[in-house]
């Protein structure tokens, strides 16, 4: 159905086995929640096309996986931002932003999304000279930059200390439902589910347990 | 008829120089497989790329100059342009070295590869770049110590090499003979006095080689604390 993300995917990374299976709009934040282990995770890396397992995908209408293809992340355009490091680390700043905008056939204007992300001050800067938050701020403008299909965001509070979690909390929620794309994100703190998300998909060993709408979807 | 002492010098620099192009560019796809595929079988490829570390030089010299023989099946193509063996040519030098010195080209890049890890890669392929792409804006960049390293070593490694030169050149003035074989010439003539002005050279040489290289090495480890 168009104007769905469609998933289902079925696989065993080691002694993790997964089988999870969703539909949810696409349209809004949803958050994949669940305990560590419980495979969130491993369903963003799914839905980035960065892991292959058996199933099928369907981002409105377009088929990413099914039995016969599968679509190379690097042809999925997804913005994904990564737990933990994020930029590569021998470019600055700017020629991260433009890594991806280069690569992309209709990014938005560098110079607008940084100035809209809060980031323009640090554009001459190198990864290793930027802090925690920083560097998130910097991957999310980078994946906004290539106007994604979807938004995958990978804990993108957990690597950050209190003070720089709350602001990064704060940009978010007001960030997150404002974007035209859909928007999954990985969390395992139901507050900032609570927060942040339209909906939740709570998983648990590996499999999707309930799927549960916690504020109303935008139109 | 010794040839005068810059041929042979210019000979032992153009091998070396020859020798690590060739390596660096035949290693780099052997080493990148060796460092990301997830196969275990890949280490039969591992270990024959290493042998040359531990046989005796005598030994790849022995088979490459049989291969580069004339009764050599593979030599038959060649026989159509008149060649009938590469052995005691400049070309079989190369060929021999490329050899000789593959694991100092092979084990630098392999580390710098793994040193690179999975991430870096994965968030170029989100950006949109291909896996060639990837490889060399992202891979290619964050080894370039690996690539200085293999540099350095090949080439040091090729002007040190004795036994394989030996075999497969015969160091023929003027077109095989090297520093290292002209020192042997030297003292077998009992020219003690030219003999030590070469020997020194190269100890000299090697040194600066290897200082270079731990310095590069330390700058890498501070980098990474």
């Amino acid at each position: 159905m168009s104007g769905e993300v469609e998933a289902g995917f079925c696989g065993t990374l080691g002694a993790f086995s997964l089988d999870a299976s969703f539909s949810v709009p696409a349209k809004g934040v949803t958050a994949l929640f669940g305990r560590s282990g419980s495979g969130k995770t491993t369903v963003l890396r799914c839905l980035a096309g960065l892991e292959r397992m058996k199933g099928r995908l369907t981002v409105e209408g377009e088929v990413w996986q099914d039995k016969s293809s599968f679509i190379a992340p690097e042809r999925r355009r997804v913005g994904m931002v990564f737990q933990g490091t994020n930029l590569l680390p021998h470019l600055t700043v700017r020629e991260n932003l433009a890594y991806a905008a280069h690569r992309a056939r209709d990014a938005l204007p560098l110079a607008d999304v940084s100035q809209r992300t809060g980031i323009a001050a640090l554009l001459d800067r190198v990864p290793s000279h930027l802090s925690g938050g920083e560097g998130q701020r910097v991957a999310i403008a980078r994946a906004l930059l290539i106007r994604p299909k979807l938004l995958l965001l990978d804990e993108p509070l957990s690597a950050l200390d209190s003070e720089s979690k709350a602001e990064l909390a704060d940009y978010l929620a007001e960030l997150l439902p404002r974007l035209g794309m859909p928007v999954f994100f990985v969390s395992h703190e139901a507050s900032e589910v609570a927060r942040l998300a339209h909906r939740r998909i709570l998983l648990e060993s590996g499999r999707v347990t309930a799927i549960e709408a916690l504020s109303p979807s935008p139109k | 008829m010794d040839s005068p002492i810059s041929v042979v010098f210019a000979t032992t620099a153009e091998l070396a120089f020859v020798t690590t192009i060739l390596l660096l560019l035949t290693a780099t796809p052997l080493a990148w497989w060796l460092a990301r595929s997830r196969k275990w079988w890949k280490e039969v490829a591992g270990a024959l790329s290493a042998l040359p570390l531990v046989l005796p030089p005598t030994v790849i010299g022995f088979y490459v100059l049989i291969a580069l023989g004339p009764a050599s099946p593979l030599m038959v193509p060649l026989h159509w342009f008149g060649v009938r063996t590469l052995a005691f040519t400049f070309t079989g030098l190369v060929i021999g070295s490329l050899f000789y010195s593959l694991p100092f080209a092979v084990q630098p890049l392999r580390t710098a590869f793994e040193a690179v890890g999975d991430r870096p890669l994965e968030i170029a392929a989100t950006l949109g770049a291909g896996p060639l792409d990837r490889f060399l804006t992202v891979a290619v960049p964050l080894s370039r110590r690996g690539f200085i390293s293999a540099a350095i070593l090949v080439f040091a490694h090729t002007v040190g090499e004795f036994g394989v030169v030996l075999m497969i050149g015969g160091s023929v003035p003027g077109q095989t003979e090297v520093l290292s074989t002209r020192i042997y010439t030297l003292v077998e003539s009992l020219q003690y006095g030219e003999a030590h002005r070469i020997a020194a050279g190269l100890v000299a040489f090697a040194f600066v080689c290897l200082f270079v290289l731990l310095l590069i090495e330390r700058r890498a480890a501070r980098i990474s604390l």
